[in-house]
Protein backbone atom coordinates (compact mmCIF):
# COMPACT_ATOMS: atom_id res chain seq x y z
CA UNK A 1 0.00 0.00 0.00
CA UNK A 2 1.32 3.18 -1.26
CA UNK A 3 0.40 6.90 -1.20
CA UNK A 4 1.91 10.14 -2.00
CA UNK A 5 1.90 12.39 1.13
CA UNK A 6 0.85 15.71 0.79
CA UNK A 7 2.02 17.11 5.16
CA UNK A 8 1.01 20.48 4.04
CA UNK A 9 1.97 23.77 6.16
CA UNK A 10 1.12 23.07 9.74
CA UNK A 11 2.51 19.68 9.58
CA UNK A 12 5.72 21.72 9.37
CA UNK A 13 5.42 23.61 12.78
CA UNK A 14 2.26 24.09 15.01
CA UNK A 15 1.76 20.27 14.01
CA UNK A 16 4.44 18.74 14.15
CA UNK A 17 3.41 15.74 16.11
CA UNK A 18 0.64 15.10 13.81
CA UNK A 19 3.22 14.42 10.99
CA UNK A 20 5.80 12.05 13.34
CA UNK A 21 2.72 10.28 14.89
CA UNK A 22 1.42 9.53 11.31
CA UNK A 23 4.53 8.66 9.63
CA UNK A 24 5.45 6.50 12.62
CA UNK A 25 1.88 4.67 12.33
CA UNK A 26 2.13 4.21 8.74
CA UNK A 27 5.31 2.94 8.83
CA UNK A 28 4.38 0.32 11.59
CA UNK A 29 0.83 -0.52 9.45
CA UNK A 30 2.69 -1.04 6.31
CA UNK A 31 1.59 2.28 4.53
CA UNK A 32 4.50 3.27 2.30
CA UNK A 33 4.58 7.08 1.75
CA UNK A 34 6.25 9.60 -0.35
CA UNK A 35 6.22 13.23 0.23
CA UNK A 36 5.34 14.80 -3.06
CA UNK A 37 8.39 16.70 -4.38
CA UNK A 38 8.68 20.51 -3.43
CA UNK A 39 4.87 20.54 -2.52
CA UNK A 40 3.64 24.24 -1.55
CA UNK A 41 0.80 25.37 0.39
CA UNK A 42 -2.99 24.72 -0.48
CA UNK A 43 -3.44 27.98 0.24
CA UNK A 44 -6.16 27.19 3.16
CA UNK A 45 -8.99 29.39 4.09
CA UNK A 46 -7.06 32.76 3.45
CA UNK A 47 -7.26 31.55 -0.31
CA UNK A 48 -10.74 31.15 -0.90
CA UNK A 49 -12.13 34.05 1.06
CA UNK A 50 -10.32 36.27 -0.68
CA UNK A 51 -9.51 34.84 -4.09
CA UNK A 52 -11.51 32.10 -6.39
CA UNK A 53 -8.46 31.45 -9.08
CA UNK A 54 -5.90 31.27 -5.96
CA UNK A 55 -8.44 28.82 -4.11
CA UNK A 56 -8.57 26.64 -7.31
CA UNK A 57 -4.60 27.19 -8.20
CA UNK A 58 -2.73 26.73 -5.10
CA UNK A 59 -3.91 23.45 -4.86
CA UNK A 60 -3.82 22.07 -8.36
CA UNK A 61 -0.50 22.82 -8.74
CA UNK A 62 -0.04 19.90 -5.82
CA UNK A 63 -1.92 17.50 -7.56
CA UNK A 64 -0.39 17.81 -10.86
CA UNK A 65 3.09 17.43 -8.96
CA UNK A 66 0.91 14.01 -7.10
CA UNK A 67 0.24 12.89 -10.94
CA UNK A 68 3.84 12.58 -11.64
CA UNK A 69 4.09 9.76 -8.73
CA UNK A 70 1.44 8.40 -10.49
CA UNK A 71 0.15 7.70 -7.03
CA UNK A 72 -3.38 8.47 -5.02
CA UNK A 73 -2.27 11.23 -2.76
CA UNK A 74 -2.93 11.03 1.63
CA UNK A 75 -3.82 13.86 3.19
CA UNK A 76 -3.37 14.59 7.28
CA UNK A 77 -4.22 17.83 7.79
CA UNK A 78 -7.93 18.15 7.59
CA UNK A 79 -8.10 21.81 6.22
CA UNK A 80 -5.84 20.69 3.47
CA UNK A 81 -7.80 17.77 2.63
CA UNK A 82 -10.76 19.66 2.53
CA UNK A 83 -9.49 22.09 -0.37
CA UNK A 84 -7.50 19.48 -2.29
CA UNK A 85 -10.83 17.99 -2.14
CA UNK A 86 -12.66 20.72 -3.26
CA UNK A 87 -10.51 21.99 -6.07
CA UNK A 88 -10.86 18.53 -7.63
CA UNK A 89 -14.66 18.44 -7.21
CA UNK A 90 -14.52 21.98 -8.85
CA UNK A 91 -12.30 21.29 -11.75
CA UNK A 92 -14.26 18.43 -12.27
CA UNK A 93 -17.75 19.68 -12.04
CA UNK A 94 -17.22 23.13 -13.38
CA UNK A 95 -15.63 23.28 -17.20
CA UNK A 96 -14.88 27.23 -16.28
CA UNK A 97 -12.51 26.28 -13.18
CA UNK A 98 -11.00 23.11 -15.33
CA UNK A 99 -9.90 26.11 -17.89
CA UNK A 100 -8.73 28.70 -15.64
CA UNK A 101 -6.76 26.17 -13.68
CA UNK A 102 -5.42 25.09 -16.67
CA UNK A 103 -4.38 28.44 -17.50
CA UNK A 104 -2.96 29.79 -14.25
CA UNK A 105 -0.74 26.56 -13.80
CA UNK A 106 -0.12 26.52 -17.13
CA UNK A 107 -0.79 22.59 -17.45
CA UNK A 108 -4.05 20.61 -17.70
CA UNK A 109 -5.86 19.13 -14.87
CA UNK A 110 -8.57 16.74 -15.09
CA UNK A 111 -9.44 16.32 -11.20
CA UNK A 112 -8.16 12.88 -11.58
CA UNK A 113 -6.58 12.07 -8.61
CA UNK A 114 -7.50 10.30 -5.88
CA UNK A 115 -7.88 12.12 -2.22
CA UNK A 116 -8.33 10.69 1.32
CA UNK A 117 -7.76 11.52 4.29
CA UNK A 118 -5.49 9.37 6.78
CA UNK A 119 -8.65 8.25 8.32
CA UNK A 120 -9.96 7.00 5.27
CA UNK A 121 -7.10 5.24 4.43
CA UNK A 122 -6.53 3.28 8.12
CA UNK A 123 -10.37 2.37 8.23
CA UNK A 124 -11.46 1.84 4.62
CA UNK A 125 -8.12 0.99 2.78
CA UNK A 126 -6.32 -0.73 5.42
CA UNK A 127 -9.14 -1.99 7.22
CA UNK A 128 -9.71 -2.17 11.06
CA UNK A 129 -8.86 -6.05 11.00
CA UNK A 130 -5.53 -5.43 10.37
CA UNK A 131 -5.06 -3.03 12.70
CA UNK A 132 -6.38 -4.61 15.28
CA UNK A 133 -3.96 -7.31 14.40
CA UNK A 134 -0.84 -5.10 14.98
CA UNK A 135 -2.39 -3.41 18.90
CA UNK A 136 0.47 -4.85 20.85
CA UNK A 137 -0.47 -2.63 23.86
CA UNK A 138 -4.58 -1.74 23.66
CA UNK A 139 -5.40 0.94 25.68
CA UNK A 140 -7.94 -1.05 28.15
CA UNK A 141 -9.88 1.70 30.06
CA UNK A 142 -9.32 4.90 28.23
CA UNK A 143 -12.19 6.92 27.80
CA UNK A 144 -12.34 8.78 24.46
CA UNK A 145 -14.24 11.80 22.98
CA UNK A 146 -13.80 11.53 19.26
CA UNK A 147 -13.99 15.34 17.85
CA UNK A 148 -13.93 15.85 14.20
CA UNK A 149 -14.77 19.57 13.89
CA UNK A 150 -15.80 21.00 10.83
CA UNK A 151 -14.12 20.06 7.57
CA UNK A 152 -13.50 16.02 7.98
CA UNK A 153 -17.02 15.19 6.82
CA UNK A 154 -18.37 18.51 5.61
CA UNK A 155 -19.51 19.52 2.89
CA UNK A 156 -20.77 15.74 1.84
CA UNK A 157 -20.86 16.29 -2.18
CA UNK A 158 -17.05 17.55 -1.53
CA UNK A 159 -15.69 14.70 1.06
CA UNK A 160 -17.97 11.76 1.80
CA UNK A 161 -16.04 9.30 3.44
CA UNK A 162 -18.39 8.90 6.65
CA UNK A 163 -21.67 10.49 7.44
CA UNK A 164 -21.87 14.10 7.81
CA UNK A 165 -23.50 14.72 11.20
CA UNK A 166 -22.56 11.65 12.85
CA UNK A 167 -19.35 10.24 11.73
CA UNK A 168 -17.90 7.19 13.26
CA UNK A 169 -14.41 6.22 11.56
CA UNK A 170 -12.66 7.38 14.27
CA UNK A 171 -14.18 6.09 17.03
CA UNK A 172 -14.16 2.89 15.31
CA UNK A 173 -10.25 3.01 15.17
CA UNK A 174 -9.99 4.06 18.88
CA UNK A 175 -12.27 1.17 19.45
CA UNK A 176 -9.73 -0.97 17.64
CA UNK A 177 -6.77 0.61 19.94
CA UNK A 178 -8.70 -1.29 23.16
CA UNK A 179 -10.18 2.01 24.31
CA UNK A 180 -13.86 3.27 24.87
CA UNK A 181 -15.07 5.88 22.56
CA UNK A 182 -17.91 8.20 23.91
CA UNK A 183 -20.99 9.08 22.67
CA UNK A 184 -21.08 12.97 22.56
CA UNK A 185 -23.28 15.55 21.31
CA UNK A 186 -20.46 17.98 20.13
CA UNK A 187 -18.49 15.36 17.96
CA UNK A 188 -18.66 18.21 14.18
CA UNK A 189 -19.20 21.45 16.29
CA UNK A 190 -16.86 23.88 15.03
CA UNK A 191 -13.50 25.00 17.18
CA UNK A 192 -13.43 28.35 15.43
CA UNK A 193 -10.55 27.01 13.47
CA UNK A 194 -8.54 30.38 11.83
CA UNK A 195 -10.44 32.86 14.56
CA UNK A 196 -8.44 31.61 16.80
CA UNK A 197 -5.83 34.01 15.30
CA UNK A 198 -8.03 37.19 14.90
CA UNK A 199 -10.85 36.82 17.30
CA UNK A 200 -9.64 34.21 20.13
CA UNK A 201 -12.34 35.14 22.27
CA UNK A 202 -14.37 33.28 20.30
CA UNK A 203 -12.34 30.43 20.02
CA UNK A 204 -11.84 30.41 23.64
CA UNK A 205 -15.71 30.11 23.99
CA UNK A 206 -16.39 27.57 21.43
CA UNK A 207 -13.39 25.30 23.06
CA UNK A 208 -15.04 25.64 26.58
CA UNK A 209 -18.36 24.52 25.13
CA UNK A 210 -16.60 21.31 23.73
CA UNK A 211 -14.09 20.64 26.29
CA UNK A 212 -16.34 20.47 29.31
CA UNK A 213 -18.94 19.05 27.09
CA UNK A 214 -16.03 16.32 26.95
CA UNK A 215 -15.66 16.39 30.01
CA UNK A 216 -19.22 15.51 31.10
CA UNK A 217 -19.95 12.37 29.19
CA UNK A 218 -17.15 11.69 31.18
CA UNK A 219 -13.60 11.87 28.37
CA UNK A 220 -10.21 11.32 29.59
CA UNK A 221 -9.07 13.19 26.43
CA UNK A 222 -10.59 13.90 23.01
CA UNK A 223 -8.93 12.60 19.61
CA UNK A 224 -8.56 14.79 17.33
CA UNK A 225 -7.28 14.75 13.26
CA UNK A 226 -7.03 18.50 12.10
CA UNK A 227 -3.98 20.84 13.29
CA UNK A 228 -6.43 23.53 13.81
CA UNK A 229 -9.16 21.73 16.58
CA UNK A 230 -5.48 20.34 18.03
CA UNK A 231 -3.87 23.80 18.33
CA UNK A 232 -7.54 25.45 19.59
CA UNK A 233 -7.93 23.17 21.89
CA UNK A 234 -5.02 22.30 23.90
CA UNK A 235 -3.39 25.62 23.87
CA UNK A 236 -6.40 27.71 24.65
CA UNK A 237 -7.46 25.43 28.03
CA UNK A 238 -6.25 27.86 30.70
CA UNK A 239 -7.97 31.35 28.38
CA UNK A 240 -11.12 29.42 28.23
CA UNK A 241 -11.11 28.51 31.97
CA UNK A 242 -10.50 32.03 32.56
CA UNK A 243 -12.59 33.29 30.65
CA UNK A 244 -15.62 30.95 30.96
CA UNK A 245 -15.10 28.92 34.11
CA UNK A 246 -12.83 26.11 35.29
CA UNK A 247 -12.69 22.73 33.92
CA UNK A 248 -10.75 19.87 34.70
CA UNK A 249 -7.15 20.02 31.82
CA UNK A 250 -7.65 17.46 29.11
CA UNK A 251 -5.36 16.52 27.20
CA UNK A 252 -5.90 16.60 22.84
CA UNK A 253 -4.49 14.09 21.17
CA UNK A 254 -4.13 13.38 17.45
CA UNK A 255 -5.88 10.30 16.74
CA UNK A 256 -2.59 8.79 15.04
CA UNK A 257 -0.66 9.45 18.35
CA UNK A 258 -3.33 7.29 20.04
CA UNK A 259 -3.17 4.45 18.03
CA UNK A 260 0.34 4.80 17.90
CA UNK A 261 0.87 3.73 21.64
CA UNK A 262 -1.87 1.06 20.93
CA UNK A 263 0.84 0.16 18.16
CA UNK A 264 3.55 -0.15 20.85
CA UNK A 265 5.68 3.31 19.64
CA UNK A 266 7.07 5.48 22.31
CA UNK A 267 5.89 8.79 23.44
CA UNK A 268 8.75 10.34 22.02
CA UNK A 269 8.43 8.82 18.73
CA UNK A 270 4.68 10.10 18.61
CA UNK A 271 5.68 13.65 19.73
CA UNK A 272 3.46 13.45 22.48
CA UNK A 273 5.86 14.86 24.63
CA UNK A 274 4.98 18.59 23.03
CA UNK A 275 1.20 18.47 24.61
CA UNK A 276 0.67 21.44 26.41
CA UNK A 277 -1.82 19.84 28.91
CA UNK A 278 0.34 16.67 28.92
CA UNK A 279 -0.96 13.16 28.58
CA UNK A 280 1.93 11.32 30.97
CA UNK A 281 -0.67 10.95 33.39
CA UNK A 282 -3.02 9.08 30.96
CA UNK A 283 -0.65 6.30 30.60
CA UNK A 284 1.58 6.15 33.85
CA UNK A 285 -0.13 3.58 34.88
CA UNK A 286 0.00 0.89 32.21
CA UNK A 287 3.54 2.56 31.31
CA UNK A 288 4.46 1.17 34.81
CA UNK A 289 4.27 -2.09 33.93
CA UNK A 290 0.92 -2.96 35.34
CA UNK A 291 -2.03 -5.08 33.89
CA UNK A 292 -4.60 -3.47 32.47
CA UNK A 293 -5.28 0.40 32.60
CA UNK A 294 -7.32 2.99 33.86
CA UNK A 295 -7.42 6.36 32.81
CA UNK A 296 -7.77 9.30 34.93
CA UNK A 297 -10.89 9.49 35.27
CA UNK A 298 -12.44 13.06 36.38
CA UNK B 1 -44.92 49.45 6.46
CA UNK B 2 -41.74 50.59 4.96
CA UNK B 3 -38.73 48.88 4.01
CA UNK B 4 -35.97 50.68 6.40
CA UNK B 5 -33.16 48.97 3.99
CA UNK B 6 -33.31 51.39 0.74
CA UNK B 7 -34.33 49.00 -2.08
CA UNK B 8 -31.78 48.79 -4.66
CA UNK B 9 -32.80 46.12 -7.20
CA UNK B 10 -31.38 42.88 -7.62
CA UNK B 11 -27.91 43.73 -9.05
CA UNK B 12 -26.58 42.36 -5.48
CA UNK B 13 -28.70 39.36 -5.81
CA UNK B 14 -27.32 38.19 -9.06
CA UNK B 15 -23.41 39.14 -8.87
CA UNK B 16 -23.73 36.87 -5.56
CA UNK B 17 -25.19 34.46 -7.44
CA UNK B 18 -22.81 34.25 -10.49
CA UNK B 19 -19.92 34.51 -8.30
CA UNK B 20 -21.14 31.66 -5.60
CA UNK B 21 -22.50 29.38 -8.13
CA UNK B 22 -25.26 29.13 -6.16
CA UNK B 23 -29.15 29.46 -6.03
CA UNK B 24 -29.48 32.26 -3.00
CA UNK B 25 -33.03 33.30 -4.75
CA UNK B 26 -34.30 29.87 -3.12
CA UNK B 27 -33.61 30.93 0.47
CA UNK B 28 -37.31 30.65 1.81
CA UNK B 29 -35.91 32.13 5.69
CA UNK B 30 -36.17 28.78 7.52
CA UNK B 31 -32.77 29.96 9.53
CA UNK B 32 -31.68 25.79 9.48
CA UNK B 33 -28.24 27.82 8.73
CA UNK B 34 -28.36 30.29 11.62
CA UNK B 35 -29.67 27.34 14.14
CA UNK B 36 -26.35 25.48 13.84
CA UNK B 37 -23.55 28.48 13.22
CA UNK B 38 -21.37 28.21 15.82
CA UNK B 39 -20.21 32.14 15.44
CA UNK B 40 -23.97 32.85 15.49
CA UNK B 41 -23.91 34.77 19.51
CA UNK B 42 -20.70 36.89 17.79
CA UNK B 43 -22.09 37.89 14.69
CA UNK B 44 -24.60 41.44 13.55
CA UNK B 45 -26.59 39.39 10.71
CA UNK B 46 -27.01 35.34 10.93
CA UNK B 47 -25.92 33.84 7.88
CA UNK B 48 -29.93 33.88 7.39
CA UNK B 49 -30.40 37.55 7.42
CA UNK B 50 -27.39 37.62 5.07
CA UNK B 51 -29.20 35.94 3.05
CA UNK B 52 -32.29 38.08 2.99
CA UNK B 53 -30.41 41.32 2.60
CA UNK B 54 -28.44 40.09 -0.68
CA UNK B 55 -32.51 39.37 -1.56
CA UNK B 56 -33.12 42.97 -0.60
CA UNK B 57 -30.00 44.69 -2.69
CA UNK B 58 -28.53 46.39 0.74
CA UNK B 59 -25.41 46.13 -0.52
CA UNK B 60 -23.63 48.26 1.96
CA UNK B 61 -25.12 46.49 5.24
CA UNK B 62 -24.03 43.10 3.46
CA UNK B 63 -20.42 44.10 2.42
CA UNK B 64 -19.68 45.96 5.59
CA UNK B 65 -20.70 43.68 7.75
CA UNK B 66 -18.53 41.68 10.60
CA UNK B 67 -20.51 38.09 9.59
CA UNK B 68 -18.71 37.52 6.53
CA UNK B 69 -15.86 38.15 8.46
CA UNK B 70 -16.42 36.34 11.66
CA UNK B 71 -17.67 33.13 9.54
CA UNK B 72 -15.59 30.51 10.32
CA UNK B 73 -15.80 28.67 6.91
CA UNK B 74 -17.07 25.30 9.27
CA UNK B 75 -19.79 24.29 6.62
CA UNK B 76 -22.40 23.01 8.75
CA UNK B 77 -25.20 25.68 7.14
CA UNK B 78 -24.02 24.49 3.83
CA UNK B 79 -23.99 20.91 4.65
CA UNK B 80 -27.96 21.57 6.16
CA UNK B 81 -29.57 24.31 4.20
CA UNK B 82 -32.45 22.43 3.05
CA UNK B 83 -33.08 24.25 -0.61
CA UNK B 84 -28.91 22.61 -1.23
CA UNK B 85 -27.71 27.07 -0.55
CA UNK B 86 -23.96 26.76 -0.38
CA UNK B 87 -24.16 29.51 2.31
CA UNK B 88 -20.14 29.10 2.93
CA UNK B 89 -19.43 29.82 -0.56
CA UNK B 90 -21.66 32.95 -0.23
CA UNK B 91 -19.33 34.43 2.19
CA UNK B 92 -16.47 33.46 0.28
CA UNK B 93 -18.16 35.29 -2.97
CA UNK B 94 -19.10 38.32 -0.32
CA UNK B 95 -15.59 38.73 1.27
CA UNK B 96 -14.16 38.96 -2.02
CA UNK B 97 -15.98 41.38 -3.47
CA UNK B 98 -16.08 43.42 0.07
CA UNK B 99 -11.96 43.36 -1.11
CA UNK B 100 -12.57 44.30 -4.81
CA UNK B 101 -14.65 47.26 -3.46
CA UNK B 102 -13.09 48.35 -0.91
CA UNK B 103 -15.54 48.66 1.41
CA UNK B 104 -14.80 50.14 4.62
CA UNK B 105 -14.55 47.62 7.35
CA UNK B 106 -16.03 47.53 10.86
CA UNK B 107 -13.60 45.12 11.90
CA UNK B 108 -10.63 44.37 9.46
CA UNK B 109 -8.87 41.73 11.13
CA UNK B 110 -10.36 38.51 9.38
CA UNK B 111 -8.90 40.41 6.36
CA UNK B 112 -5.40 41.26 7.46
CA UNK B 113 -5.23 37.69 8.78
CA UNK B 114 -5.79 36.51 5.03
CA UNK B 115 -3.39 39.05 3.74
CA UNK B 116 -0.29 38.48 6.50
CA UNK B 117 -1.22 34.19 5.88
CA UNK B 118 -1.30 34.65 1.17
CA UNK B 119 1.91 37.26 1.93
CA UNK B 120 3.76 34.58 3.35
CA UNK B 121 3.05 31.85 1.02
CA UNK B 122 4.16 34.03 -2.21
CA UNK B 123 7.46 34.44 -0.31
CA UNK B 124 8.28 31.11 0.68
CA UNK B 125 5.66 28.90 -1.25
CA UNK B 126 4.89 27.52 2.34
CA UNK B 127 3.42 29.38 5.56
CA UNK B 128 6.21 30.80 7.46
CA UNK B 129 4.54 31.09 10.82
CA UNK B 130 6.24 33.55 12.77
CA UNK B 131 6.73 35.98 10.10
CA UNK B 132 3.05 35.58 8.95
CA UNK B 133 1.78 35.97 12.80
CA UNK B 134 4.76 39.23 12.97
CA UNK B 135 3.42 41.01 10.07
CA UNK B 136 -0.39 40.24 11.05
CA UNK B 137 0.30 42.14 14.47
CA UNK B 138 1.79 44.87 12.93
CA UNK B 139 -0.69 45.52 10.44
CA UNK B 140 -3.86 45.36 13.02
CA UNK B 141 -2.00 46.59 16.33
CA UNK B 142 -2.95 43.98 18.11
CA UNK B 143 0.93 43.24 19.60
CA UNK B 144 0.51 41.67 22.58
CA UNK B 145 -1.70 38.97 22.21
CA UNK B 146 -1.07 35.09 22.68
CA UNK B 147 2.57 36.19 23.26
CA UNK B 148 2.98 34.60 26.37
CA UNK B 149 2.42 31.27 24.33
CA UNK B 150 5.48 31.94 22.06
CA UNK B 151 8.55 30.67 24.22
CA UNK B 152 6.55 27.14 24.81
CA UNK B 153 5.76 26.78 21.11
CA UNK B 154 9.42 27.24 20.01
CA UNK B 155 10.73 24.80 22.38
CA UNK B 156 8.23 22.21 21.45
CA UNK B 157 9.12 22.67 18.10
CA UNK B 158 5.75 24.28 16.92
CA UNK B 159 7.23 27.33 15.87
CA UNK B 160 10.72 27.75 14.17
CA UNK B 161 12.94 31.36 13.73
CA UNK B 162 13.37 30.37 10.69
CA UNK B 163 11.22 30.33 7.44
CA UNK B 164 10.78 26.30 5.29
CA UNK B 165 10.91 27.28 2.02
CA UNK B 166 9.47 24.93 -0.60
CA UNK B 167 11.80 24.04 -3.80
CA UNK B 168 8.44 24.86 -5.45
CA UNK B 169 8.59 28.45 -4.53
CA UNK B 170 8.87 30.03 -7.85
CA UNK B 171 5.67 28.03 -9.59
CA UNK B 172 3.89 29.04 -6.48
CA UNK B 173 5.16 32.70 -7.77
CA UNK B 174 3.61 32.58 -11.10
CA UNK B 175 0.64 31.34 -9.31
CA UNK B 176 0.05 34.41 -7.66
CA UNK B 177 0.60 36.93 -10.96
CA UNK B 178 -1.94 34.74 -13.06
CA UNK B 179 -4.17 34.33 -10.26
CA UNK B 180 -4.55 38.35 -9.68
CA UNK B 181 -4.71 38.33 -13.75
CA UNK B 182 -7.59 36.31 -13.36
CA UNK B 183 -9.33 37.62 -10.71
CA UNK B 184 -9.18 41.34 -12.41
CA UNK B 185 -11.04 40.05 -15.57
CA UNK B 186 -14.95 41.18 -15.40
S1 LIG C 1 -30.96 27.16 5.74
FE1 LIG C 1 -31.06 27.73 3.54
S2 LIG C 1 -33.20 28.19 3.14
FE2 LIG C 1 -32.97 28.14 5.37
S3 LIG C 1 -32.60 30.31 5.92
FE3 LIG C 1 -30.60 29.37 5.62
S4 LIG C 1 -30.08 29.76 3.46
FE4 LIG C 1 -32.28 30.12 3.71
S1 LIG D 1 -19.78 28.42 7.39
FE1 LIG D 1 -19.81 30.43 8.38
S2 LIG D 1 -21.98 31.07 8.30
FE2 LIG D 1 -21.94 28.87 7.86
S3 LIG D 1 -22.34 27.92 9.87
FE3 LIG D 1 -20.10 28.03 9.59
S4 LIG D 1 -19.47 29.95 10.57
FE4 LIG D 1 -21.72 30.05 10.26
Amino acid sequence: MKYAFFPGCSLESTARSFDISTRAVCRTLGIALVDIPDWTCCGSTPAHATSDSLAVALPVLNLQKARSLGLPVMVACASCYARLRTANHRVSNDPEDLRRAGRITGRPYDGGVEVRHVLDVLVNHLGLDAIRAKVSRPLAGLQVACYYGCLLTRPPEVVAFDDAEHPTCMDELVAAAGAESLDWPFKTECCGASLSMTHSEVASRLSHKLLSMARTAGADCLAVACPLCQVNLDLRQADAAKAHGAFRPTPVLYITQLLGLALGISFKNLGLDALTVGAKNLFAKRDSGAVGFAGGKP
Amino acid sequence: MTNPIPWSGSGLLEEVRQRSGTEVSACFQCHKCSTGCPIGPEMDFLPSQIMRLVHLGAENEVLGSQAIWLCASCEACTTRCPMAIDIAGVMDALRIMAIDRQTVLPDAHGKQFHRSFLGSVRRHGRVYEMGMMATYKLRTFDLLSDVEKIPQMLAQGKLSLLPNRSGGIKGVREIFRRAEEEDRKP
